[in-house]
């Protein structure tokens, strides 16, 4: 008969998780493993509240499992290694984000690209190799193969950079990968979120002309002033986006609802590319005129691999970019995930776990 | 008030049109501007028949002007040049393929790619800089700028190299750009028709691995044992596509019907490529997750520029390339044309103009 969370691993640990499809996060008492050779254990400092997190309390996406402890933008200072463990220390500021296993005997895994193994297994809810389900971050420790952790250099503020590891990774690695990186280029950002405004961050550090486009025209006042793009469209308003035809060379779209594909296919220049990092459930409608008269591309990507986790880290520090963060303590989780639902943050939750998980 | 199409220009033409969304192509009577000093005259030999006349004479796309000469795949002979022509002299041997004009300032004309240019004159159905209607290869002459006539290869027949002048160059460029070309990799190729042979050829001249992807089990055989495709695959078969999921590189998707990319997309191997060439009048479905969950693309990619055009044509030249094709007399075009809508040419009909164009 299968252990309770409590019983299946050695060692006590303490968390909040949802119980059903409500979604509703409550104190939860479970277990992590015994700091393995390979594995690093660290106190949880801080976590993000990812979008994912949300769309994964309510099963939107049909596999989660219960009860859920979700969080992949976890942040904390290092306190046992196993015997193996070569780059980590006590001590040492740490994160871990959205992959904590995969096969390593994949192309993919050897390409660095562990986030696209068909094995990969997601900090939470999914089955480890031990065949227990993974708990995430909304928790006190963690236990992670050292290959999944990422050193935290130390400039970065901890709370500030936790988003990082998910909604930073997610913007960066299309940005490189699809060539929008260089300097002079004209980059358009759909949807100024959690993923949107890091990216504009990024761009902006990267030498790149950045256009935020968004439904909101109350975002626009902070989209220029505060993060530093050059220009706003407001995506309703015909003579705006009219006047913006043509001018873009690529557009990293972050908005996972549904929403039209022309209008931003219109704003590329011929050769542009429109990468989607947020993934809405439906099919999209592709025109696929001005893909072909304009030689122009749709492509997708899905977070990063490890190896470039870390060197967007470490870009991020060289160029202090951190997130956008309002902290909360444990117990404001559930309104949090409400006015998430509803895109009332700027622009990222992050738990302050050190401070206000505690077990009774 | 406007001139009829017999009088805007000095000199006589002689082709077929369509006259209304019916389609129906019949003789007509028109005329050709005169020889200016950078262009040359071609007596056209052959034309190819693009599935885009067809698209074009039915108004499929809501933009066609009656009455309509179709025809950009035109090989011919040069009978006169303009003073300042340099490239050509009378006898050449030539072709025309989909563009007669461009803006030759922007970007895209300035790195030889005058198919993207936003002011782009397609050599039918467009307005030329004089205002008038241009008028296609379906017809006895055509005079063209000289920036816009190819040279065509003496080794290559006129006849079977016709098609290349846009099914090749429309194959031809994606696989350049989108990087099809490394020995080894995996192709499919979906839709076996006037695109689809071509770009098997292509893939194998490329050293690829080519699988066709095909709704029609029939073409298997010649998939194979004609054209060289490595393997056949039959869409409609949800156990073999299952086989074959995230087996590809890229595909090369010439279906011009409103089709599912779903599957398509599932064939391909993370980083894979799916290059869309057909124009259907609907949009199509395209589901997200894959795209996301497996780093893959969708493109687009229309023709290519003048310069790519003849590097394509010297390759065919190179590797004795040339279209499969069904050679027919004008008088047979509408003929044609019902066939080509049922699918029904191996693998492209082509007119052989000047034999068969009579007044």
């Amino acid at each position: 008969m299968a252990k309770s969370p409590e019983e299946e691993h050695p060692r006590k640990a303490f968390g909040w998780a949802a119980r059903d499809t409500s979604g509703v996060l409550s104190p939860f008492k479970f277990s992590r493993r015994a700091t393995g050779d390979k594995d690093v254990t660290f106190r949880v400092l801080y976590c993000g509240i990812c979008h994912s997190d949300l769309h994964m309390l309510k099963n939107d996406w049909g596999y989660s499992t219960y009860p859920l402890v979700p969080g992949h933008e976890i942040v904390g200072v290092v306190t046992e290694v196993g015997s193996k463990v070569e780059n980590f220390k006590i001590g040492d500021k740490v994160g871990v984000g959205c992959v904590v296993g995969a096969c390593h005997s994949c192309n993919n895994c050897a390409n660095n690209l562990e986030n696209y193994c068909p094995k990969s297994i997601q900090t939470y809810g999914f089955k480890y190799h031990d065949g227990t389900i993974t708990y995430g971050g909304y928790s006190d420790i963690m236990v992670a193969d050292e290959h999944y952790v990422i050193r935290i250099p130390d400039n970065l503020p901890l709370d500030g950079c936790a988003p990082l590891l998910c909604a930073g990774i997610t913007v960066y690695s299309p940005m490189k990968f699809y060539g929008l990186d260089k300097p002079g280029m004209q980059v358009g950002v759909v949807g100024l979120g959690g993923l949107g405004h890091v990216a504009v961050k990024f761009a902006k550090a990267m030498g790149v002309k950045v256009t935020v486009i968004s439904t909101s025209p109350k975002k626009k006042k902070e989209a220029l002033e505060k993060l530093g793009a050059d220009s706003f469209l407001v995506s309703s308003d015909q003579d705006e986006m009219q006047a913006a035809q043509g001018k873009l060379d690529g557009i990293i779209d972050t908005v996972a609802a549904m929403h039209p594909l022309a209008p931003l296919l219109g704003l590329l220049k011929s050769n542009g590319k429109l990468v989607l990092v947020g993934a809405p459930e439906k099919p999209l409608e592709l025109p696929v005129f001005p893909l072909i008269m304009g030689r122009k591309t749709v492509g997708g990507s899905l977070t990063g691999g490890i190896k470039e986790t870390q060197e967007m880290i470490d870009f991020a520090a060289k160029h202090n970019i951190t997130s956008e963060i309002e902290v909360i303590p444990m117990d404001y989780v559930n309104t949090a995930m409400e006015r998430l639902r509803k895109a009332d943050v700027r622009y990222r939750f992050v738990i302050d776990i050190g401070n206000t998980l505690k077990s009774n | 008030m406007a001139k009829s199409p017999e009088e805007e220009h000095p000199q006589k033409a002689f082709g077929w049109a369509a006259r209304d969304s019916s389609g129906v192509l019949s003789p007509f009577h028109f005329s050709r501007r005169e020889n200016g000093e950078e262009d040359v005259t071609i007596k056209i030999l052959y034309c190819g028949v693009c599935h885009s006349d067809l698209h074009i004479v039915k108004n499929d796309w809501g933009f066609t002007r009656f009455p309509v000469v179709p025809g950009h795949e035109i090989v011919g002979v040069v009978t006169k040049t303009g003073k300042n022509v340099k490239k050509f002299k009378v006898g050449d041997r030539v072709g025309v393929g989909v563009l007669v004009g461009s803006c030759k300032k922007c970007d895209s004309c300035q790195q030889d790619l005058e198919n993207y240019c936003p002011q782009v004159i397609f050599t039918y159905n467009s307005l030329y800089h004089d205002g008038t209607i241009t008028y296609g290869g379906y017809s006895d002459a055509v005079v063209v700028e000289e920036r816009y006539v190819l040279r065509f290869p003496d080794n290559l027949p006129p006849d079977a190299g016709a098609p290349l002048l846009c099914a090749g160059i429309t194959v031809y460029s994606p696989m350049k750009y989108y990087g099809m070309t490394e020995p080894g990799k995996h192709l499919g190729v979906a839709g076996l028709g006037g695109l689809g042979h071509v770009a098997v050829k292509f893939g194998k001249a490329f050293g690829l691995r080519v699988t066709v992807i095909s709704t029609s089990p029939k073409k298997e055989d010649e998939a194979i044992n004609r054209l060289g495709a490595d393997a056949f695959l039959v869409s409609s078969d949800p156990a073999k596509m299952k086989v074959a999921m995230g087996t590809m590189d890229y595909i090369i998707d010439t279906v011009s019907a409103v089709h599912a990319l779903a599957p398509l997309l599932g064939l391909l191997k993370l980083n894979g490529k799916l290059v869309t060439l057909g124009l259907p009048d609907k949009p199509l479905e395209l589901p997200i997750f894959p795209l996301v969950l497996g780093r893959k693309l969708v493109g687009g990619s229309d023709v290519g520029g003048m310069k790519e055009t003849q590097e394509m044509l010297d390759f065919c030249a190179e590797h004795g390339i040339t279209a499969d094709i069904e050679l027919i007399r004008m008088e047979n075009v509408n003929m044609a044309m019902e066939r080509l809508a049922k699918s029904d040419v191996r693998y492209r009909f082509v007119i052989d103009v000047a034999n068969s164009l009579s007044q």
